[in-house]
């Protein structure tokens, strides 16, 4: 015992860390990190690094896929179908957004082939991206689907729906290729999000009114953070649900399309203890 | 057409806009964009090119029509033909000369500001080193106020991003509590909400508005959702200090974004209208990024950094409280690496600073950029050294919200530390008064609970406190 001052002082509201994942309460070597701190650091950002390259397992995602499709043959009369964007590859992928928002040649003319361009527009295509996170969609997209696709099926209107979509290396805006194409009202993109530090497997979700090739953000609908331990798949595919009536009705979405869905709050804690 | 020979090699570049982008230094927007130069020699040749440009071009010739775009004509409608009349007869060139020298003292650089547009801020910016951008960005003052300064000499403050996934109160409230005891959020406390939505915008403009209240801390907070959610919270009366928005250098790009400057204006008259400020009166919250434009398919053919020092002209007519270039953020298709991140963090803030904006930057990148924390080390540390006014502060770098890594609250006190820098003092005197800090200048953190938040902490489950 030297009776010093110990070199790491150390945060008594660390605890509550008990209702967040933020990385509060570290505690400090002067006014930096402690080593510990300092290296899960270093350890987190080096498996989001891995989590970036992670290639999309397409051959599980279209078996799940066509085992939902059969369970809810009254809403998906179509087998899935897999689609690829313009990246062909990884690298490409991250430094030519462009090529992910853009369909391959060959993956036109499948869609093409459906034919589904015919005189009565279909409600609503599904589309799954890998986007920058294919663990995201491996892990959450089949879950988040069933949920939507009950809450669809209970629905007061009906709801006639295109087949699954899956794009690899697609972007956000390959939607509006892909709606267009299957002469959809509406198309939703469910996209791996980029992985964060605790939250590899996030998912987004872009609702699009009329999608057409061209359009941008402001045209679009976000839901974001959809995973098990973010925004569960029912509280997501309540909100999406809400958009999708309000999109059906006011023939808009994006910026004019505000969500106005009830807040069931859902906090998890404690309320904000700062007031007491 | 522009010209230029080297030895007997004639170079030619078809517009204002090829010459610009190609003398930018490298940066993968302007590869993906195709505006980029083709060769090193190109680059340096461009430059050279423009350095012979006459500032004075700028006034007549625009770069995005100025009928198609009403950035366009903010920056040429609203020039101030006197404030430019010091450097008026400069090239670019010499205007890089001029801004080094001692003729350009602080006071002098606030003078010309309203006679120099983004386009002179971008063109000298391309042929400045990144010591150039520094030097010059120091003697920039810009000082803003709404309940504390922010921007005084020797100040550098933090806005305090208390982000949560679910926008979870708890959560939420335990990383604001992290934040004040390590000294953090004397710019805004600023949440960016997991859903855009009105409802839950109200909602947290309450719990930040109660915090402040209770614990009177002389700062503002701000929801960063859409400026149209935001008039739409104050006509429910919800408490709003500070109007958000994300904005670009092109009408095409806010149009993507959903705006345009007529409202703006209006959420501007909207947030005065409140009359909360204390100590200043400036409502407004801008960010903006290189590559933001592109992105949007609205750049119409001008380089990044161009089109990013355009938003500044957006910025500069509503004089805003903070201004922050959310530099890594977008992805590495626009800044590749840590090296294009640190030029665009180092470029940004010296033109922003140059037309007089209140700068601040998100030093920040995304796990699929070839950049780590080492490269965010180096730039707050030599956007410390160039006075920026404020940075992000955060849990351990980690936003659990926004997947992406920015300023701990950690680092900021490595920065004041290293710098000398202080918190705004309306804050750092707060810090005192709740014995938070132990020095008086917002440097060393007190070791124990601070009195003021044991009773909270003692009302958790579990109960303690200290």
């Amino acid at each position: 015992m030297t009776g010093q001052k110990p070199s790491v002082i150390a945060n008594p509201w660390r605890r509550l860390s008990a209702w967040t994942d933020a990385r509060i309460g570290l505690g400090r070597a002067g006014i930096s990190l402690p080593t510990h701190e300092m290296l899960a650091f270093q350890l987190a950002h080096a498996q989001a690094r891995d989590a970036v390259h992670l290639p999309l397992d397409t051959s599980a995602l279209m078996k799940d896929l066509a085992e939902l499709t059969e369970r809810r043959k009254a809403l998906l009369p179509h087998e899935p179908v897999h689609l690829q964007s313009q990246a062909s590859d990884r690298i490409t992928y991250l430094q030519r957004p462009d090529l992910g928002r853009r369909l391959s040649q060959k993956s036109c003319e499948a869609l093409d082939r459906l034919g589904h361009t015919g005189d009565s527009p279909v409600d609503l295509a599904l589309v799954v991206a890998d986007g920058l996170s294919s663990y995201g969609v491996q892990e959450n997209a089949v879950g988040f689907l069933e949920a939507l696709l009950a809450n669809l099926e209970a629905d007061d209107q009906t709801w006639e729906l295109a087949p699954l979509i899956v794009v690899s290396q697609g972007r956000v805006a390959i939607g509006d290729d892909v709606g267009h194409r299957l002469n959809a009202r509406c198309v939703v993109v469910l996209i791996g999000e980029r992985p964060g530090l605790s939250s590899p497997d996030s998912l987004g979700l872009y609702l699009t009114w009329a999608p057409e090739p061209g359009l941008t953000d402001a045209s679009r609908n976000c839901i974001s953070n959809i995973r098990p331990a973010g925004l569960s798949f029912e509280e997501a595919s309540r909100r999406l649900g809400y958009l999708l009536r309000e999109a059906r009705r006011q023939e808009v979405s994006g910026v004019p399309l505000k969500d106005r869905s009830e807040e069931t709050v859902i906090d998890q804690g404690i309320g904000n203890f700062l007031l007491r | 057409m522009y010209r230029y020979s080297l030895g007997n090699r004639r170079w030619q570049f078809a517009t204002l806009a090829e010459l610009m982008a190609k003398a930018t230094p490298a940066r993968s927007g302007d590869r993906l964009a195709g505006v980029i130069a083709h060769t090193a020699e190109e680059r340096v040749v461009a430059q050279m090119a423009l350095a012979e440009l006459p500032l004075k071009t700028f006034l007549t010739e625009a770069l995005v029509p100025y009928e198609q775009d009403e950035v366009t004509r903010l920056i040429l409608d609203d020039h101030d033909v006197g404030a430019f009349e010091p450097v008026s007869h400069l090239t670019v060139g010499d205007f890089r000369n001029w801004l080094l020298s001692d003729l350009a003292t602080p006071e002098m650089l606030v003078r010309i500001r309203a006679g120099i547009t983004p386009e002179m801020a971008a063109a000298v910016c391309k042929i400045m080193r990144n010591q150039d951008l520094i030097l010059v960005a120091q003697k920039c003052r810009v000082q803003t106020a709404f309940r504390s300064t922010v921007g005084l000499p020797g100040r550098m403050s933090t806005r305090l991003q208390p982000n949560h996934p679910t926008d979870d109160i708890t959560g939420i409230a335990a990383s604001i509590l992290d934040g004040l005891l390590y000294g953090s959020g004397d710019a805004v406390i600023g949440i960016n909400p997991a859903t855009d939505n009105v409802a839950q915008s109200v909602r947290l403009l309450q719990l930040m508005d109660e915090v402040i209240r209770k614990y009177e801390i002389p700062t503002q907070s701000c929801v960063l959702t859409h400026v149209t959610n935001t008039l739409e919270a104050i006509e429910h009366r919800a408490p709003v200090d500070l109007v958000f928005q994300s904005i670009g250098g092109t009408e095409a790009t806010n149009r993507s974004f959903g705006f345009d400057l007529a409202t703006l204006a209006e959420a501007r008259d909207a947030a005065l209208s409140l009359n909360r400020g204390t100590v200043g009166n400036n409502v407004m919250y801008f960010e903006t990024g290189q590559g933001s434009s592109l992105s949007a398919d609205a750049h119409h053919g001008v380089d990044q950094q161009t089109c990013e020092a355009r938003a500044y002209a957006v910025a500069r007519k509503f004089e805003p409280l903070l201004v922050n270039t959310v530099v890594g953020f977008i992805g590495p298709e626009y800044l590749f690496d840590g090296k294009e991140i640190t030029r665009a963090g180092l470029e940004d803030h010296f033109c922003g600073k140059l037309l007089g904006l209140p700068m601040g930057c998100d030093i920040c990148y995304t796990n699929h950029a070839e950049a780590d924390q080492n490269d965010m080390d180096n730039l707050l540390t030599l956007l410390g050294v160039a006075g920026c006014n404020f940075i992000m502060g955060i849990p351990g770098s980690d936003d659990i919200m926004l997947n992406y890594q920015t300023t701990s609250f950690h680092d900021a006190l490595y920065v004041r530390r290293v710098l000398d820098k202080r918190p705004a003092p309306e804050f750092e005197q707060w810090l005192t008064r709740m014995q938070i800090f132990q020095d008086g200048e917002g440097k060393v953190p007190a070791d124990g609970l601070p009195e003021a938040f044991r009773k909270s902490l003692a009302s958790l489950p579990g109960g303690g406190g200290s």
